[in-house]
């Protein structure tokens, strides 16, 4: 098999007295899905948001192709192409959807922006996932559904050519059919060669599109499978606590 | 059935990408396809200054009805004086506004720097430029105080600039003293607000925003067809040109018209204008097109997206008040070259107005939404109730009554066009 992209070793974070991650692995390869699933509380936010930089880790290693890598600040993690899709998106409503694709990154001639360069390559990102809901790359954030406003989120990372995106459960708000727009998204992400890491509650959606799973339980990295070497009751028994994984991590 | 929601179901069912089919960036089509996108903006709720505009010409029409004087010349130049103080103040203000802080002291401050220029002046004997840079540097070093508390210490705005607001009118008595007035006696500062431009000079003031304008429009179209993207049909950046050319044409040309009463001529554009006019275009420029105007919107807009982003969303708050309080130094220097005198109560009441200012004109106190351009219009709009009810000779009772009124239906609109453009009534 490849060489993972990201891989966590003995990751720990706590909050005070509360050990929120404690002693957590987790790997992840380019043009895979993994799936970061877990109840309530188990951590899976906390694990992704060190990965972002935004909530450094107290200890453990993060190896990023190969390499040993710091992650103290968003930058850090953004300069290596980690991109991640928060909950709750983290979206400027009075900003369009250029300014917001490129937020942070502008393209500039001149000391001043390029609009048009932004503005086509935003078209082509939304091109390549295939959205084609969004009337005008120039509409307003503020005026997009649940599910466009996810679309841009995740396209965010094809303008970044980003090597490893995180999805902070991306369907968690979104009906049947946007639900189904997002996990194509995902695939076609995946596709693109980048490594994805989706962190949802929701068990059909992972074993749809997953190539993973991994089963945060308590701060504890209880399970990493194949998705096609594991069923969904076992899934949930890991989950739950209910089922020991006694095979090697995947 | 919306095109937006019959495409989500095509996409449905083809989920393979289409080449060749990209999304639009609503510039295509011609003039008619761009005039209908723009009153669908309206409807939707980005209505910017246009209310405010609508509200000047309404009361430009009322006033000229009602006072034979309101249309001369004279009170023409007069309005224009009147405005620039609560112009360049309602400016400064947006810089915070658009954070979705305030700053109080915005007046006081000016007025502080003020004091300690005409006391450096007149009492030191320090040469009025170099006076003038330590007045700059109070403010700047004003701002770095209030941001520091905001942005670094995360106090709110409103308290730390409240707090200033009263200690800066005890320090304006420390250094005047109490019942101390002094002149404003070089001829430089008394210039900005009561000498003109010769008549030549506005109409060059005039022919260099046009081919600003113009110099910027095209630069743009060249940059976004490089890029290969389309551009708006060429004939709306000869309207807009027209617009500019036409308004400003007639601004001058009355403002080049003998409006003495006396044997002297009084004529030209009055100094403070192309003044105001250039610290507005660059702020605009800052504002538009420079990461720095971005991120302040976005910091506004959502902080901790700006933060994820990668923004340095301390800094681009600590920045903001600076550029506030400096600004509002130029306020305060305008309005002492106006009165011509400086007394321990400078840039004491104004800061309100300045306030009302930029909400008048359509700059959202929620942050993120206004242009400095509104703020500017907002002030004309306060200048105009001002002035009109003092030529009806009204008791000033009046003037504050309407400017609350027209200030609180200001804030209506904003708050109803908020809720269309998809936002909440409440902050969050
Ligand atoms: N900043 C913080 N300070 C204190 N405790 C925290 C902090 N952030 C998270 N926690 C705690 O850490 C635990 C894990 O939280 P986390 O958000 O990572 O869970 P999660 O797996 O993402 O849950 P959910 O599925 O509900 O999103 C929770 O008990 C939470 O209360
Ligand atoms: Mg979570």
């Amino acid at each position: 098999m490849d060489e993972p992209l990201i891989s966590l070793t003995g990751v720990k974070k706590s909050f005070g007295p509360v050990s929120v991650l404690r002693g957590v692995d987790l790997k992840a390869y380019p043009g895979k899905v993994t799936a970061l699933v877990g109840d309530n509380g188990a951590g899976k936010s906390t694990l992704i948001k060190g990965l972002a930089g935004v909530q450094p880790y107290d200890e453990g290693e993060v190896r990023f192709d190969g390499e040993t890598v710091t992650l103290h600040n968003p930058r850090e993690a953004s300069r290596l192409g980690i991109e991640v899709v928060y909950q709750d998106l983290a979206l400027a409503d009075n900003l369009d959807i250029v300014q917001n694709m490129f937020l942070g990154r502008e393209e500039t001639s001149w000391g001043t922006f390029d609009e048009g360069r932004m503005e086509l390559e935003t078209s082509k990102a939304l091109q390549q996932l295939s959205v084609r809901t969004v009337k005008s790359v120039r509409q307003k954030v503020a005026s997009l559904s649940g599910g466009q406003r996810q679309t841009v989120a995740i396209a965010r990372s094809v303008i970044n050519k980003s090597r490893l995106v995180i999805l902070d459960e991306p369907t968690a708000a979104l009906g049947v059919a946007q639900t189904e727009q997002v996990i194509n998204l995902v695939k076609r992400l995946a596709e693109q060669n980048v490594a994805v890491i989706i962190i949802s509650h929701n068990l059909a959606d992972v074993f749809k599109v997953a190539d993973f799973i991994s089963v945060l339980y308590l701060g504890q990295m209880v399970a990493s499978v194949k998705t096609v070497d594991t069923s969904y009751d076992d899934v949930v028994g890991y989950i739950t606590g209910s089922k020991t994984y006694t095979g090697e991590p995947a | 059935m919306s095109t937006a929601a019959r495409d989500a179901e095509t996409t449905e069912a083809s989920p393979d990408p289409i080449v060749g089919d990209m999304i639009g960036s609503g510039v295509e089509g011609g003039v008619g396809d761009q005039v209908r996108a723009y009153f669908q903006r309206l409807r939707g709720g980005e209505m910017g200054a246009l209310p405010a505009i609508g509200g000047l010409v309404v009361l430009a029409i009322l006033f000229a009805f009602l006072s034979p004087y309101f249309l001369t010349e004279r009170n023409f130049a007069n309005l224009l004086t009147q405005a620039a103080t609560l112009v360049m103040l309602g400016m400064a203000l947006v810089f915070v506004i658009l954070l979705g802080e305030i700053d109080l002291s915005a007046g006081v401050t000016g007025g502080v720097a003020m004091c300690a220029f005409i006391v450096l002046v007149d009492v030191a004997k320090w040469n009025t430029w170099v006076s003038l840079g330590v007045g700059f540097l109070i403010g700047i070093a004003t701002g770095a105080f209030i941001g520091f508390f905001v942005a670094r210490v995360g106090i709110p705005s409103f308290v730390v600039t409240l707090g200033l607001f009263l200690g800066f009118q005890g320090i304006e008595l420390i250094i005047i003293g109490n019942g101390g007035l002094y002149n404003v006696q070089d001829p430089a500062i008394l210039a900005i607000m009561n000498n003109n431009l010769p008549i030549w000079g506005g109409w060059v003031m005039l022919a260099i925003m046009v081919l600003i304008s113009i110099g910027t429009s095209f630069w743009d179209r060249r940059r976004r067809s490089t890029a290969g993207v389309p551009n708006r049909a060429v004939v709306l950046v000869w309207i807009k040109v027209l617009v500019v050319a036409v308004i400003g044409g007639i601004v001058v040309g009355l403002l080049s018209q003998n409006r003495g009463t006396g044997f002297i001529k009084v004529e030209g554009v009055p100094i403070v204008v192309p003044i105001t006019l250039a610290i507005l275009w660059i702020g605009t420029f800052v504002l538009d097109r420079t990461k720095y105007g971005r991120y302040l919107y976005a910091v506004g807009g959502n902080a901790e997206a700006a933060r994820r982003s990668g923004v340095n969303v301390i800094r681009i708050r600590w920045i903001a008040f600076i550029i506030c309080s400096f600004l509002a130094v130029v306020s305060q220097l305008f309005s002492i070259s106006k009165v011509g005198s400086v007394d321990p109560s400078a840039g004491v009441a104004i800061v309100l107005s300045g306030v009302a200012a930029a909400v008048v004109g359509g700059v959202s106190l929620f942050g993120g939404r206004g242009r400095l351009m509104h703020a500017a219009i907002g002030a004309v709009v306060i200048a105009v109730i001002t002035n009109g009810l003092g030529l009806l000779n009204l008791p000033a009772g009046v003037n504050y009554a309407v400017t609350g009124g027209v200030l609180i239906l200001a804030a209506t609109v904003d708050a109803v066009s908020r809720v269309r453009a998809g936002g909440s009534l409440v902050r969050h």
